[in-house]
């Protein structure tokens, strides 16, 4: 059975028919990244999962079990969490502040520490910044505590939106570096990206979204030799 | 460069300019002219000050309600004046039981406590059930919408009080212990007793309410939520569940805020959230609305200004009955803030924040 399970979803922005039956397997351990244009529908699949959005048709099972009528704490309480796009961390509370809220839904303070300290290893600047309020952060810093809180919750299944947005070449490669990290460490990864050329060098999957359909779906090494794919998103020729 | 500052200068700047600065002009005019003649000593000033920090801080109370629920739903609510009314209200039948049967004078602290906790009571209830019935239905509606909402429920307790209790204004009764004052040792100067106590009392839950919010993980999860709703959401915290408790805090603090008011003045009357409920409203935006801290220093503020100013600026100015301009002094205030701070005191910029 796969971790997640998203069946034709159908979901409505407003009056905007974004999502028109969509269908996204997540097995245990994988990477599986999410590419194309902007206003395809990308960040609509992930609001949908975390139940930010509600589908009007079809189903999302975790671990068989539909999660897709529950609200979306307590759908981090089943082990979804989300570093959402334009990392929109606290920006008056500090980083441990922030980390905290990440880990709100946690009773358990042994591993809540246990995992501030595993947020502070794979990201030792956000250490130094430990008092800093989050909003003087600088942008990479804050894509490093979107990750990080969103690490808080431990979840099983990490949905990260546009990691790379807005961040220097050589930022993008480290966080990239860092998401191939925790995926190492155990934790499964729904990857959403615009830069498609990374997204595809760290997963193992790929699915290719076009105005809310789903048109390619294959190895993340096959998308990349992909005529149409290459075109679209590699800015090839 | 001067044509920059042209540009951001404009007409009608410049005019609320002069208004705040002749606003400002008559304040230390006044003032100066009040101290030149001598004619108040500085026991006088003393005693003003400690009403007005009575007052301050009765209005600080209520202004966090304000504060606090605009932070978290973006939402005046303007309801809150009649919370702050209910607690009291109830209060005085409880007060006046406890009076009758003669336990208000012999345990006057822990009668005083059952009449706080009845108060404290009624208004968080009528507060969680205003934000359940009337707001949360209205939660994606355009923002004017829960406006009137608050506008009609305010109408809508006050004359159900009204019908239920009757207009009349009702005494609360007095308490032995709490007549006359207490002298400060080593001078000739005395506190009103009733005054002591409501400033004591009211420091001790501004300040409990401080570090609720600041230190404790609810009270930094309600920050969250302020924030940003959605966010806050995907971290797990149950935004419904944060509004809820932004509310009981807000009746609670009114329902203290109005038994405190009602032994500074020792009345009741269906009418009687109206001016403290506006003036608090006036001291949030004066601390910067949204900001905790902003609200209790706005209420102070206010509170002081408003039982130093009639003596010290208008006396000077030869305004008679100058008392009677007290209630207009808040809002002349106000505007002053607003022309030089539009964000008030410890407000953040809005504007640049969303952007």
């Amino acid at each position: 059975m796969a971790l997640l399970e998203v069946n034709t979803i159908h979901t409505y922005y407003g009056a905007i028919h974004a999502l028109k039956g969509i269908s996204i397997q997540v097995e245990q351990g994988e990477i599986v990244t999410l590419i194309g244009a902007n206003g395809a529908g990308k960040s609509t699949t992930l609001n949908t999962i975390c139940g930010i959005l509600h589908p009007h048709q079809g189903s999302i099972l975790l671990d068989g079990e539909p999660i897709h009528g529950l609200r979306p704490h307590e759908i981090v309480a089943r082990g979804v969490a989300q570093a959402p796009e334009g990392r929109r961390v606290f920006g008056r509370l500090n980083v441990i502040e922030n980390l905290e809220m990440g880990a709100f839904a946690r009773k358990d303070k042994a591993g809540i520490r246990r995992d501030m300290e595993r947020v502070f290893t794979l990201f030792p600047r956000l250490k130094e910044r430990a008092k800093q309020v989050a909003g003087t952060l600088s942008g990479g810093e804050q894509q490093m505590l979107a990750i990080g809180r969103a690490l808080m919750a431990s979840p099983r299944l990490l949905l990260l939106d546009e990691p790379s947005m807005g961040l220097a070449p050589i930022l993008v490669e480290a966080i990239f570096d860092t998401i191939r990290e925790i995926n190492a460490q155990g934790t499964t990864i729904l990857l959403v990206e615009q830069n498609a050329l990374m997204a595809l060098s760290v997963a193992n999957r790929g699915y290719v979204l076009e105005t809310g359909n789903i048109v390619l779906h294959d190895s993340a090494s096959a998308l990349q030799k992909n005529e149409m794919v290459r075109k679209a998103y590699l800015g090839e020729e | 460069m001067l044509y920059r500052l042209r540009r951001k200068i404009s007409g009608t700047t410049v005019f609320m300019w002069i208004i705040g600065l002749g606003i400002l002009a008559m304040v230390v005019v006044g003032s100066a002219q009040t101290l030149a003649s001598g004619r108040y000593p500085s026991d006088q000033w003393l005693v003003l000050t400690i009403y007005g920090v009575a007052q301050g801080s009765v209005y600080a109370l209520i202004a966090l309600g304000y504060t606090m629920v605009y932070g978290i739903l973006r939402m005046i609510n303007f309801a809150h004046s009649e919370v702050f009314m209910s607690g009291p209200f109830i209060g005085y039948y409880v007060a006046t039981a406890l009076d009758e049967a003669g336990f208000l004078d012999r345990q006057p602290v822990i009668g005083l406590g059952i009449v706080l906790l009845a108060a404290m009571a009624t208004s968080t209830t009528i507060a969680v059930l205003l934000e359940r019935i009337a707001y949360r239905p209205l939660r994606r509606a355009p923002r004017l919408v829960p406006l009137i909402t608050a506008i009609g429920a305010s109408f809508f307790l006050q004359y159900t009080f009204r019908g239920l209790f009757g207009s009349g204004v009702k005494g609360y009764p007095e308490i032995d212990q709490l007549k006359g004052y207490w002298l400060i040792p080593g001078t000739q100067f005395g506190v009103l007793k009733t005054q002591g106590v409501v400033i004591v009392a009211a420091v001790i839950m501004l300040v409990g309410l401080y570090l609720f919010v600041q230190r404790t993980k609810t009270g930094k999860s309600l920050q969250a939520v302020s924030e940003d709703k959605d966010i806050a959401a995907l971290m797990g915290i149950d935004v419904d569940r944060a509004i809820v408790i932004t509310f009981i805090i807000g009746g609670a603090l009114a329902g203290a805020a109005g038994v405190l008011y009602a032994l500074l003045f020792r009345q009741v009357n269906f009418f009687m959230g109206f001016f403290p409920g506006i003036k608090a409203f006036t001291a949030a935006v004066l601390g910067g609305i949204g900001n905790v801290v902003g609200a209790m220093l706005g209420g102070l503020f206010l509170g002081i200004a408003e039982s130093l100013f009639p003596n010290l600026v208008l006396d000077g100015l030869g305004i008679p009955a100058p008392y009677q301009l007290k209630d207009a002094l808040a809002f002349i205030l106000l505007v002053v803030v607003l022309i030089f701070r539009p964000t008030g005191i410890l407000g953040e910029r809005l504007a640049a924040k969303k952007a």
